[in-house]
């Protein structure tokens, strides 16, 4: 089928995908927020409350994570084949470091997910080993016990910053994928790409760093 | 040029030279000597070449033809940008007095695996035909001349077809992307044709073949870098390409 295979196609499908990914990060970011509000581990509670819904939310997620992940790399390599040749001198005039870069932010952001699953889902990694014995895990006191590590407080902190280069061209290139663009929106879209990537980036920054310099504790 | 004793310069070219498409391909350095300002890049290499062969040597090959601008022949990667640093400007409308004395200049032909080498500066650029090709045909009435104004085209889509028009197919855009793509020129093409009431019927059909010729020529996938409208010579816009985009999308469901 064209979507699939074409070359415009498989774009489509890494923007829709990049766009339903990004309305996950915004549905996580509210939940994960919930921790100011002292609601975390009701918020928890709450979803764990219906394994049904959360492991067909969990499977659609996989699905599309695989889709964006595996066009993407097809893609890329694609690409990396159609230009095989550099310049000897090579003068960039639009291009940026995110637009450049998308595969390694992509895949550094993959990595980082696995780990942070490994984290606060599956709860495998040594800071969260002592819930193990536990019948209900309290979530407040996982997440604040774990951010009180400076060394995992700058691997979220990385991990955020692929997610703001990685955003910052995502979000005007999904756009324009979806032919949403024309001579007045582009730069209104690179904009807004930027300053949406980098709320997202503070936002999410913000509770591991208020954990950290002790403003939030147990 | 060598009334010009005032203000010419000298100036030192690194150019890529190349046997044929399979050989093995360097840079070499030349000296451009008595540079007038007022000359034109592809004249200060006419002399260059002319220095070459009283000498004996094998003169650089480029392309060119109308040198005015306007038919997309001339294709040089002139100091990493695909006709030079000036904005909006065909290597052959480049003038010398960009330059300065005691510059270095980087000469190289346009890079991507659809565009092979064929000899130093000049590439073949037969897979932007060969998407034009796959275009079709438009349908028009044959007979006797039509009136001038039978079909009514507004403004608005006259403008917007003639921006896109103004694509000279020279492939900068190609030469610029970072992943080979041709989707600048592609897109000017599809939307010029989708606006017009010539072009419309076919619409769907067109974008899918092109698309397709695209990807079967060895071009690569657009990733929204937007390289190519900044190297474009006649500044065709990625709107186009957004355009290219909505009409795939109308076709997908036909
Ligand atoms: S030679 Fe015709 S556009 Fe430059």
């Amino acid at each position: 089928m064209r979507i699939f295979n074409s070359t415009v196609g498989r774009k489509l499908l890494m923007s829709i995908s990049g766009q339903l990914l990004i309305i996950f990060v915004l549905i996580h970011l509210a939940g994960n927020s919930t921790i100011y509000f002292g609601w975390i581990n009701a918020y928890a509670e709450h979803l764990h409350s219906m394994p049904p819904v959360v492991w067909v939310f969990r499977a659609i997620m996989l699905a599309i994570v695989g889709t964006h992940i595996c066009y993407g790399v097809m893609l890329t390599l694609e690409n990396k084949a159609a230009n095989p040749t550099n310049y000897a001198v090579k003068r960039q005039l639009k291009a940026s470091f995110a637009s450049e870069n998308m595969i390694w932010t992509g895949l550094l952001l993959a990595a980082f997910i696995v780990y942070h699953l490994l984290q606060f889902t599956v709860k495998v990694t040594p800071d969260v080993a002592w819930t193990a014995n536990q019948a209900v895990v309290d979530v407040f006191k996982m997440v604040v016990t774990s951010f009180s590590n400076a060394a995992i407080v700058v691997v979220y902190a990385l991990a955020m910053i692929m997610l703001f280069l990685h955003l910052s061209h995502g979000i005007p290139s999904f756009l324009q994928t979806m032919g949403w663009n024309n001579d007045k929106t582009i730069p209104v879209y690179g904009t807004a790409g930027k300053v949406i990537s980098a709320f997202l980036m503070l936002a999410y920054i913000s509770i591991p760093a208020t954990i950290l310099v002790g403003l939030l504790k147990l | 040029m060598s009334a010009h004793t005032s203000n010419t310069m000298t100036i030192t070219l690194h150019v890529w030279r190349q046997a044929g498409p399979n050989a093995p391909g360097k840079l070499e350095q030349y000296e451009a000597k008595n540079v007038s300002p007022d000359q034109s890049f592809l004249e200060m290499l006419d002399e260059v070449n002319e220095d070459l062969i009283k000498a004996g040597k094998d003169p650089i090959a480029f392309d060119h033809d109308c040198r005015e601008g306007i038919c997309g022949m001339c294709s040089s990667v002139i100091n990493g940008v695909p006709h030079g640093g000036q904005v909006r400007t065909t290597a052959c409308q480049l003038h010398m007095r960009t330059f300065k004395d005691g510059d270095a200049i980087y000469i190289e032909p346009w890079r991507a695996k659809a565009f092979p080498i064929i000899k130093d500066l000049i590439v073949d650029r037969n897979a932007l035909e060969r998407i034009m090709q796959a275009g079709g045909y438009t349908s028009c009435h044959t007979g006797g001349v039509p009136d001038g104004n039978a079909i009514l085209i507004p403004k608005p889509e006259a403008d917007y077809a003639m921006d896109a028009a103004e694509c000279i197919g020279c492939g900068a855009c190609v030469a610029a992307c970072p992943n080979g793509s041709a989707m600048l020129y592609t897109s000017a093409k599809v939307a010029q044709l989708s606006v017009l009431p010539q072009g419309k019927a076919e619409a769907a059909e067109r974008v899918c073949a092109m698309v397709d010729a695209m990807q079967e020529n060895g071009f690569g996938n657009c990733s929204n870098h937007y390289e190519c409208q900044a190297a474009c010579p006649k500044g065709i816009s990625v709107k186009f390409i957004a355009k290219l985009n909505r009409e795939y999308q109308k076709a997908l469901f036909k």
